[in-house]
């Protein structure tokens, strides 16, 4: 999947570039909830975008297609509800929790599937991830069905009350942008290079010396648990976890964002996550056939538009540029 | 009353029995994705959504033609697999040049599709479909009591999987696809037009799926979602018997039936997880599945 990935080294315009772009998305992130736009719409996004960009770093940076995300994003966020609601730890805590427990997933996942690759890592993510449904549906904890309602959203630590909805936006930029951090550097680092290295030919890591199996391990791991953070902190958003978090059709929707998007691009999981999430927010009255509509964007960028929309845009700058 | 392991004979050959017939529709349709993913090298998610549409073909057929069952039976698979072939040739056919994984996530788009126009049309909940005249009585076995329609679709699925198994191992035609899953090229050079092998192949095998969606018909409501269900735990069971394997789906499709009957009755909770704990544990101890090779 490699061919939608730019490779040139960063040269210092574009670095500038970045920056600046880096720094104008900042002040949208901080002015947003002043633009008019629903809060709860944005903090959705930004979990979605997250979660995207989490499943990317597989996708986009090592190369192997999970199915199974949407187990890491929905346990999180029975872990972290469960936690929040009935043992009554804070926010914090809970969202750790829940972070914690994706990331335990991960390594297990990661250990038995990273042995294959390609669509048979992809069919063994969505087994694995399958189990997990089915453990969810019958766990006490979960509540079936039901799932996990009324969560309180609590306060950080008993300073900042969550229920004010412009606090509850500025701690999910926090975690968004923590997160979003942590990926950027886990992709721009001496181990985001040997992920890419990996991604290209892994033959010629192995014979490098580089530990491969271990390395996809934790980039697994990695991808889990901020895959988890992200499914925790909407469960805090939305006060609830329920089996839709973690049934495989959510697993579908992230690699559609990430598609979308452009995979193997840094901001192509955001801008995917926004046009899916915008997508079923203004078709939520044309009813089941959202399912319809985002079947054909499937197939359409399939077919026509494998590089995303941002890494369509990456290769028209530099063709132009 | 008899009992076997305290539990009661009935209960476990019902069970057992079950495990058969959903055994039957899973070697049915890993069968297929076998045969699918050994020639195009196409994993396809969109089998459940055919498995559904031959389900729902035989449906109409009877409530909108009044075609009865028995050349529903011919006919669904034979309209599966013509639209089977129209995908292939508009949609497939483009991504062969391209890496794997784009052939899975056009197809689980197709899925999407597909199963979103039924759901839209006839919502989630199923469709009833009676099983022909022939075969609505039943037959005492001493131990059991045996439904004649659920000994039909054992006997049907059984024979077609064997005549695919046939037609693949031990004919001209499947010479020419085995030898066209190690190398196309030299297939092509022999003069096999390779890419209408490639549109038979997958034409044949949503048909097969289509068989198993018409034959289950009867057994289970027909739904929309009733596909979506079924095709995860028949990745599972592709991936146990070790992809692109015939023989494989067969015998772990079937066996994975039995065990989840004899879960059933054990432990009536694990049974749904029951596929997947034994593929977690068979990829620990051989990768490449009980029957595949190991690859690369």
């Amino acid at each position: 999947m490699s061919e939608a990935v730019v490779h040139s080294t960063p040269k210092p315009n574009r670095r500038a570039v970045g920056w600046i772009l880096a720094a104008i998305g900042l002040a949208i992130l901080l002015v947003a909830p002043f633009l008019g736009i629903y809060p709860i719409f944005l903090m959705k996004l930004m979990c979605f975008a997250l979660f995207a960009a989490a499943f990317n770093l597989m996708l986009g940076y090592v190369g192997l297609l999970s199915f199974g995300h949407a187990a890491f994003f929905g346990m999180s966020a029975y872990v972290a509800g469960h936690a929040v609601k009935v043992w009554g730890v804070g926010t914090i805590l809970g969202i750790a929790g829940g972070t914690l427990a994706a990331a335990i997933m991960g390594v297990v996942f990661g250990a038995i599937a990273i042995r294959q690759r390609g669509i048979y890592f992809a069919m063994i993510t969505l087994a694995l991830a399958q189990m997990v449904y089915f453990f969810c549906l019958q766990a006490p904890f979960t509540h079936g069905e039901d799932g996990i309602q009324g969560i309180p959203r609590g306060s950080v630590f008993g300073l900042v009350n969550l229920h004010d909805p412009l606090a509850m936006y500025y701690f999910v930029a926090a975690i968004f942008l923590a997160g979003y951090l942590i990926i950027y550097r886990t992709v721009n680092s001496p181990f985001g290079e040997a992920l890419k290295g990996i991604r290209e030919n892994e033959p010629r890591m192995i014979s490098l010396g580089y530990p491969v199996a271990r390395i996809k391990v934790a980039a697994f791991t990695i991808s889990a648990a901020l895959t988890g953070l992200a499914g925790a902190t909407k469960a805090i958003v939305f006060q609830t976890a329920t089996l839709t978090d973690v049934h495989w059709h959510m697993s579908g929707e992230v690699v559609l964002m990430t598609l979308i998007g452009g995979m193997g691009t840094v901001f192509g999981p955001v801008v995917g996550a926004g046009v899916i999430i915008a997508l079923q927010n203004y078709l939520a009255t044309i009813g089941s056939w959202v399912t319809v509509v985002m079947g054909t964007i499937f197939v359409v960028c399939v077919l026509t538009f494998r590089r995303g929309i941002v890494g369509e845009l990456q290769s028209r700058l530099k063709l132009f540029g | 009353m008899q009992t076997f392991l305290g539990v009661p004979a009935p209960l476990l050959f019902g069970q057992l029995l079950i495990g058969l017939i959903n055994g039957s529709f899973y070697a049915l349709l890993s069968l297929g994705l076998a045969v699918i993913f050994g020639v195009l090298n196409i994993i396809n998610f969109a089998h459940g959504a055919f498995y559904m549409v031959g389900a729902f073909a035989g449906w109409m057929l009877l409530n909108y033609l009044g075609i009865g069952y028995w050349p529903a039976l011919i006919l669904a698979p034979l309209i599966v697999g013509a639209i089977g072939i129209v995908i292939e040739r508009s949609l497939l056919s483009r991504l062969y040049d391209l890496d794997h994984l784009y052939g899975l996530l056009l197809t689980f788009g197709l899925a999407m599709i597909i199963e979103g126009v039924f759901i839209n049309f006839y919502g989630v909940s199923g469709q009833p479909y009676a099983p022909p005249q022939a075969l609505s009585g039943g037959y005492n076995l001493g131990f059991m009591f045996l439904p004649a329609y659920r000994g039909w679709v054992v006997v049907a699925s059984l024979l077609v999987c064997f005549g695919t198994w046939l037609l693949v191992e031990r004919t001209q035609l499947g010479a020419y696809l085995r030898a066209a899953v190690e190398n196309r090229e030299l297939v092509r050079a022999f003069g096999v037009n390779v890419p209408l092998m490639m549109t038979l192949t997958y034409g044949f095998a949503v048909a097969l799926a289509g068989f198993a969606g018409i034959l289950a018909g009867p057994v289970y409501t027909v739904s929309p979602v009733m596909g979506q269900n079924m095709i995860i735990v028949v990745f599972a069971i592709v991936v146990i018997g070790g992809m692109g394997s015939i023989l494989g789906s067969i015998v772990t499709g079937i066996g994975i039936g039995l065990v989840e009957g004899l879960t059933r009755t054990f432990w009536p909770e694990a049974s749904s997880t029951a596929v997947f704990v034994i593929m977690a544990i068979v990829l620990i101890i051989r990768p490449h599945g009980l029957f595949g090779r190991p690859r690369e």
